[in-house]
């Protein structure tokens, strides 16, 4: 067995989790205290991306690109929730899926249009392009230690935020009891539009990580999105904490399980099927997590309080 | 006194109820509770607002888990069955808030509440909506409570009190041999009300029946037995009589509800 | 049958979509008798998901995986048969059964896991299972993996009909879309359909009457996941195609708008659901490319502004008094 390597993928799977974290916590947010379902919440994820290329390209920095990526990503995701989502806070689920749809089919026209069909690339600055020794004769690569510590540091503070804060009590008291917040006098759709917007530059910040190591593309906010659904489910809709567990397992579950399946069908059937058989198959791992999770624990491993 | 006149040691109760816990987060909303309900009679249970009645109804019909306890009906421990099975043992429950299937004519509503307990419904192809089979009971549950002349309207344009009789017409059509009724006279004038106190009492010895009521009039003129909740657990129990003339009970009820 | 405008609308698209094989070979125009084709198909694939979704509230966002299944059965099965040299796997009279088992039995798994959950849940849980039969059609190498498979020849139904000819095609696919049709609506109106419309209107009343309903939701799910089955044989026959991009939950979104275009729960909603649909794709991607970015915000639009959807707006000319 090739430690080295299966450390370098558990590394790989922190990585993925952290980044299925920051996408996660954004939509459980949003779920679990405006109980609204947004699709589109990977098309911001997209944008991101996008913005932190185009700044990228104009200021020649990486991390200037990043830094003014988040404010612009933050202006559209509130732009977007004042203008179209508002109304739909008071509307059952399927309207909200079908709106939000709609919108991913409009965002992804829309870059079409603007920035072209092809993906973009973003170039790191050179001292995120090397590798740091985790231990002696392990080499990482260290743009993805610097995710894995941004997206720590970032947890942390979500953290601080919700359990330590006014603004965080007023977020954990809307979850459960939407009136009462109503009628303690706090303005709902302004901490409507705070949580919105919170979960915008979550994502946001998560795409333009994410951009360096896959291709800024079209459609690129779908797939993950995909995956933090199954994240949010397996971890408990409204709960960070949930969400940080359950991202960290599917992460490492699917990051460590699509290397290893191949080699371990090797050990039993014939190569030929192996080869077919293992990226099909890893690719049901993690629903096939959330299958099981399901059986024992309909409501995720955290369920809210009180339901 | 625990247990008014009907007790009998040769007579099993109909419900029984044993050290029955339920808890919502900090709150406790039942607290051990222990009653019985004999066959044949009609038990109130009166109480103010949050002393736990409706948790309590719910874990009897089965749409709430208690945490402890049991609860056993004709016999049989249904502490862990699903609601519907208790409806097919003979367990019939009138909501609080009105619960119905308001798009609905008042006969469909009726007539699904009879199709429930004929059998299965995995028949896929023959007509359910002209069966005879299934609406001529259903009429007959709403010439019982007086609803027959709506029968053909939507459920969601009738009034309060009409869907009041709605909801028993529908509990009456399950064929129950418990009757739980959730303030069945809840926004009822003086009226509506009075009509519903004597349709329950013609009731009287066909059924049992589980009463949660505000309003004092009709408590007194059909309840066999009152039990009195307050705060998840039993204050009182026993004959009306008792009951009215209890210190505690009139401290902490009677007084408010006289309004 | 009483003479309603809804009625109406539905006696003169039927006789449409009879009599367009005959105005499309007059005219020489074959690509418009494909495309009706296509609109039948969807209709089917449409009125499948109207069953669990219009009648019985339960959003299924992986319904198009069961297109997929049956499309991948004739796909594989003429596959065989050119490759192995085995005639029998290219016959029609063993695509649709098989595809029937093999959706309902897909659909009876998932149903199962995702019926302990509810609303959002559900939803999502349901999209996933979908992507998941994409990934595992992506992941067949041996099928064209994500390039997907081109059939070259269609299912076989021995003298009876050839389906390579697409004006017995039509009429078969027309035969089978009324038989839906019908079938529906005679299950709607059954025993069965009442409790699917009573755990639409009120789940908690219908357990404390008496019904299991979890076991007659499911049973709903597998129903529709197999008629859904066989639209999809029927696609990958239209298209000489097979790709797990069938199977992707965009496609399954696709699914959903029409069946809420078209004015869920109601019969022919469906089938004016798949029109709308495929007549605003055809008409905006002629005028640009970029059709998406209209039909985007008007979704967004006729979900907030017309929930009935077409079947909805005929019904309403109903009760106006003339």
């Amino acid at each position: 067995m090739d430690w080295i390597l299966l450390l370098e993928q558990c590394l790989n799977g922190l990585q993925l989790g952290i980044l299925l974290f920051l996408l996660a916590a954004g939509l459980t947010l949003v779920f679990g205290i405006m109980d609204f379902v947004n699709l589109a919440h990977g098309s911001l994820y997209m944008m991101g991306a996008y913005f932190a290329a185009t700044f990228t390209s104009w200021t020649g920095s990486f991390l200037l690109g990043a830094a003014l990526a988040l404010p612009a990503a933050l202006v559209l995701g509130i732009v977007v929730e004042v203008v179209a989502l508002r109304t739909l806070y008071d509307r059952d689920h399927l309207d909200q899926v079908l709106a939000t749809f709609g919108l991913i089919l409009f965002f992804n026209e829309l870059v079409r249009i603007v920035w072209g069909p092809a993906g973009l690339d973003i170039p790191l600055p050179a001292f995120l392009e090397t590798s740091i020794e985790m231990l002696p004769g392990v080499p990482y690569p260290t743009y993805r230690i610097a995710i894995i510590a941004t997206g720590l540091i970032v947890a942390g503070g979500l953290y601080g935020l919700v359990s330590h804060t006014r603004i965080g009590m007023l977020i954990r008291a809307g979850a459960s009891n939407r009136e009462m917040v109503g009628a303690l006098g706090i303005n709902i759709r302004l901490l409507y539009t705070l949580v919105f917007g919170l979960g915008t530059v979550l994502a946001a910040l998560a795409g333009l990580m994410a951009a360096p190591i896959l291709t800024v593309q079209i459609g690129m906010g779908e797939t993950i999105l995909i995956l933090a659904f199954v994240v949010i489910v397996i971890g408990g809709i409204g709960s960070i904490r949930g969400a940080f567990v359950a991202a960290v397992l599917v992460g490492l579950i699917d990051t460590v399980g699509r290397a290893s399946l191949a080699d371990l069908l090797r050990l039993f059937l014939t190569n030929q099927v192996a080869e077919t058989a293992g990226p099909a198959l890893s690719s049901m791992l993690i629903y096939v997590l959330m299958a099981a999770v399901l059986a024992i624990r309909p409501q995720g491993l955290f369920p809210p309080r009180g339901h | 006194m625990r247990y008014g006149p009907w007790r009998s040691a040769l007579t099993e109760p109909l419900l029984q109820l044993q050290d029955l816990t339920k808890w919502f987060g900090g709150l406790v909303a039942t607290d051990s509770v222990d009653l019985d309900v004999a066959e044949g009679e009609i038990h109130a249970i009166i109480g103010p607002n949050g002393a736990g009645k409706t948790t309590l109804v719910g874990q009897i019909s089965g749409e709430v888990r208690p945490d402890a306890g049991s609860i056993s009906f004709a016999g049989k421990t249904i502490t862990k069955s699903p609601a519907h099975a208790r409806s097919l043992m003979g367990i019939a429950r009138s909501f609080q808030i009105t619960s119905l299937f308001l798009d609905f004519t008042v006969l469909a509503n009726v007539a699904l509440a009879v199709q429930a307990h004929a059998g299965h419904s995995f028949r896929l192809w023959q007509d359910a909506t002209t069966d005879a089979a299934l609406r001529d009971p259903a009429r007959g549950f709403l010439e019982l409570v007086g609803l027959e002349g709506r029968a053909d309207d939507i459920a969601a344009t009738l009034s309060h009190g009409e869907h009041r009789q709605l909801e028993l017409a529908m509990a009456l059509a399950t064929n129950p041999k418990l009757l739980l009724l959730d303030e069945p006279t809840a926004g009822m004038g003086g009226d509506e009300s009075a009509r519903m106190v004597e349709l329950l009492q013609r009731f009287r010895g066909k059924f049992t029946i589980l009463l949660i009521e505000h309003d004092m009039d009709a408590v007194f003129a059909l309840a066999d037995r009152i039990t009195v909740l307050h705060s998840g657990r039993i204050l009182a129990s026993g004959a009306p009589e008792d009951i009215r003339a209890d210190r505690a009970v009139r401290e902490a009820y009677l007084g408010e509800a006289e309004e | 049958m009483r003479f309603s405008p809804s009625v109406a609308v539905a006696a003169v698209a039927i006789t449409l979509l009879a009599v367009v094989p005959l105005i499309t070979n007059f005219l020489e125009e074959p690509f418009y008798l494909g495309l009706i084709l296509r609109l039948m198909i969807l209709a089917i694939a449409a009125t499948s998901l109207n069953l669990i979704l219009g009648f019985g509230n339960m959003v299924s966002f992986g319904h198009a995986a069961y297109m997929g299944i049956g499309a991948y059965v004739v796909g594989i099965g003429t596959f065989h048969a050119i490759e192995d040299g085995i005639g029998w796997l290219a016959n029609g009279f063993l695509h649709i059964p098989l595809a029937i088992a093999a959706s309902s039995l897909a659909a009876l798994v998932i149903g199962a896991i995702s019926m302990r959950t509810r609303g959002v849940y559900f939803i999502m849980i349901t999209l996933a299972f979908g992507q998941m039969l994409y990934f595992v059609g992506v992941g067949l190498e041996v099928y064209g993996a994500d390039d997907g498979l081109s059939l070259y020849q269609r299912s076989e139904f021995g003298g009876l009909v050839d389906i390579s000819d697409n004006t017995q095609f039509y009429y078969l696919v027309l035969v089978l879309l009324l038989a839906t049709l019908y079938g529906t609506k005679r299950l709607v109106a059954s025993r069965f359909g009442l409790v699917i419309r009573g755990a639409r209107s009120n789940e908690r009343r219908l357990a404390s009457i008496g019904i299991p309903v979890y076991r007659y939701k499911l049973i709903a799910f597998v129903i529709a996941g197999a008629i859904c089955g066989v639209a999809g044989v029927l696609l990958a026959n239209r298209t000489d195609f097979i790709s797990p991009d069938m199977m992707h939950w965009t496609r399954s979104g696709d699914l959903i708008i029409m069946v809420v275009l078209g004015g869920m729960g109601t019969l022919f909603g469906p089938l004016y659901g798949a029109a709308a649909f495929l007549l605003v794709e055809e008409f905006l991607s002629g005028v640009t490319e970029h059709w998406q970015i209209v039909f985007g915000p008007l979704l967004i639009l006729v979900v907030i502004f017309a929930r009935g959807g077409i079947a909805g707006a005929i019904r309403a000319l109903e009760k106006r008094p003339d």
